[in-house]
């Protein structure tokens, strides 16, 4: 009856970016519950002789083995967003041209404020996403680094020593742990709005975003997927890549 | 440097006087052992520490009080062992030091003059306390002149700069905020010197004893960490030679200090242990000749070999104030509020969201979808991108 029906479906996140979703939301929620164990250690025994138990020795070290899982994620994530799709590309994370600025106002009028009617459909993230994924890996570079330079003095292994920098930076150790856990209320801020707003656009556009970070395809409009390829935003076109520029709108 | 000072020769060595005093060369080999082992030197280095202490010469030391209270001098006095205030309190020669010296007055600020004039560059500074660089100095005066031309005068002609204790290495409880006299540590008023920053509120008497016998032995700045402080005595944190820490593993903890558990000695991190973030030897040489040290006797570790250690407070509890934030606000509070704030957000979000987007949702279920396609068409048209 009308093309706003006229759905293509598109294979959008591939198989690295969906094991990176998965895998780094496991390694967070292990790290957030563990870290917030290590600074809230709970009564769980009130009794009992130190040899009988070992429980708050095994979450530091599932808190550690959870850090390490995170940083080799992050690093695998850095380069498929070098080697994977359009969708996945670094270029979309740093808001670098007038297209995107622009496109984070937009959605920031239609999404957040609902002052505007002119949606923003994008077949990858939206460009405030994108730039929201950018600040939260930023965050994860900050949780590894002091966590690293918490571990260097009492690990023997090299990988926490090449952050011992950290620390001075800081001034004490003690401030650094500081740091590292409020670090840690951010994640859960941002998991917290992240989460509502997958269910928000889910419920709003239509476009399967729950699903996709499942099976990695989204559903979406032609007409839409057209509008979308000619602003060139969050989905770059592929002779962008090649030619190094990004397409003017 | 050679420690051979011609212009004094009727001085005898550390040896000569200990014997002097009645010691015996049984117990003058034990001592050596003993703070060859404090100070982590292997077998084969206390045969160099015995060799030092027989030929070497007293080392001249100008000892100078600041913004402090005595408590660093008080700890060495209590060292365990005899000779280490026997030769390194009385025969390293404290040629001036405001507290212990016989001289007063004008002597006494002659007798400082005289030795900077007569070891110039062979004599070692300990200073104990901050220097206050507000209102030009006045807060600190000693003989008309503030306490930070004395450092600088004095420092000027010294073989190294041992700073004693929290107060000459970070300020200590008058530099804490708002640290109305602006007191500063040793390391942030002299350059250019090496400085030997020897920890804690006060520091233990062995590490400063083995701090100086170092000195004597090796003729050589210990190796230091990145605070300055030496490594044989803080590369180790309190947590790490803690004998409560199986309890930490284990999960063992203090609840409250009157508990069952405080009795049984469990770990106190729970009540505010600093001991995990901080570096001392508590745990390995403890205090009062090894009888005890603050976690033995049931009070958490409150940090005083760290930096600005008032500053990282309360003291009893786990989580600090978080920085920046003038009332009392841990990362805790800060994140609840952030989160309520968030959920306060979400929910209005989400009311609205059924009301504005309705047009827009009505498309996905198919109920509203001509009107749905009207208004994106007539947006189409007034927006163009």
């Amino acid at each position: 009856m009308n093309a706003s029906h006229d759905y293509q479906r598109v294979y959008v996140w591939q198989q690295p970016v969906r094991w990176f979703h998965w895998i780094n939301a496991l390694a967070i929620i292990t790290l957030g519950v563990t870290g917030w164990l290590i600074t809230h250690p709970p009564a769980l025994m009130n009794s009992g002789e130190a040899w009988t138990s070992f429980w708050f020795g095994k979450v530091r070290f599932v808190h550690f083995t959870s850090g390490y899982v995170l940083l080799a994620n992050f690093l695998v994530r850095i380069y498929w967003s070098f080697a994977g799709n359009k969708y996945a590309s670094w270029r979309n994370f740093l808001p670098l041209t007038k297209a995107q600025v622009r496109e984070i106002w937009q959605v920031l009028k239609v999404d957040i404020m609902q002052s505007s009617d002119k949606a923003v459909h994008a077949l990858g993230h939206n460009a405030v996403a994108y730039f929201t994924y950018a600040a939260t890996g930023l965050l994860t570079v900050f949780q590894v680094g002091t966590g690293f330079a918490l571990m260097a003095p009492t690990s023997q292994s090299w990988i926490p020593r090449l952050f011992t920098w950290v620390t001075p930076l800081f001034g004490s150790e003690g401030t650094v742990r500081t740091f590292h856990y409020a670090g840690m209320w951010l994640f859960v801020i941002f998991t917290f709005i992240h989460v509502y707003l997958v269910f928000y656009h889910d419920y709003v556009e239509g476009h399967g975003v729950m699903s996709s970070i499942i099976g990695g395809w989204k559903f979406m409009e032609k007409h839409k997927i057209a509008a979308q390829e000619a602003t060139g935003i969050s989905g770059l076109p592929t002779k962008s890549r090649q030619t190094g520029s990004r397409p003017k709108v | 440097m050679s420690l051979e000072l011609e212009t004094l020769p009727k001085e005898q060595t550390i040896y000569d006087q200990v014997i002097a005093r009645g010691v015996s060369r049984r117990e003058f080999l034990g001592f050596c052992a003993w703070i060859g082992a404090c100070i982590g030197v292997q077998g084969a280095g206390v045969d160099q520490v015995v060799k030092a202490l027989e030929t070497k010469k007293r080392i001249p030391v100008i000892w100078l009080h600041f913004q402090e209270c005595t408590c660093c001098s008080e700890s060495f006095l209590r060292s365990s062992h005899p000779i280490v205030a026997d030769i390194l309190l009385d025969k390293i020669s404290l040629d001036y030091t405001e507290t212990l010296m016989a001289a007063s007055g004008h002597q006494a600020e002659q007798s400082l003059q005289d030795v900077i004039a007569k070891y110039k560059g062979e004599y070692l500074l300990c200073i104990e306390g901050s220097v206050p660089l507000a209102e030009d100095g006045v807060y600190c005066c000693i003989g008309g002149k503030s306490a930070k031309s004395i450092a600088e005068e004095v420092a000027e002609h010294a073989k190294a700069i041992i700073a004693w204790g929290n107060c000459a290495c970070s300020g200590c409880v008058q530099a804490a905020k708002p640290n109305p006299t602006q007191a500063m540590p040793i390391k942030k008023v002299i350059a250019g010197k090496p400085i030997i920053n020897v920890q804690g509120c006060p520091p233990i008497a062995e590490v400063m004893a083995g701090v100086l016998v170092h000195l004597l032995a090796f003729d050589a700045i210990p190796e230091l960490d990145n605070l300055g402080r030496p490594k044989a005595f803080y590369s180790r944190r309190v947590h790490d030679t803690c004998y409560r820490r199986p309890n930490f593993d284990a999960g063992l903890f203090v609840e409250s200090f009157d508990d069952e558990n405080a009795r049984k000695g469990y770990c106190l991190y729970k009540v505010g242990c600093k001991g995990p973030t901080t570096y001392n030897s508590c745990g390995t040489i403890r205090w009062n000749g090894g009888v005890s040290f603050p976690i033995q006797s049931g009070h958490p570790c409150i940090g005083c070999s760290e930096e600005n250690f008032w500053d990282k407070g309360p003291f009893y509890e786990r989580l600090p104030n978080f920085p920046g934030f003038g009332v009392e606000a841990t990362a805790d509070t800060l994140g609840k509020v952030a989160l309520g704030a968030a959920a306060v957000g979400v929910a209005a979000h989400a009311v609205m969201t059924n009301f504005r987007k309705r047009n827009e949702i009505g498309e996905q279920t198919g109920e509203n979808a001509e009107k749905a396609e009207k208004a994106d068409t007539a947006v189409t048209d007034d927006h163009s991108i």
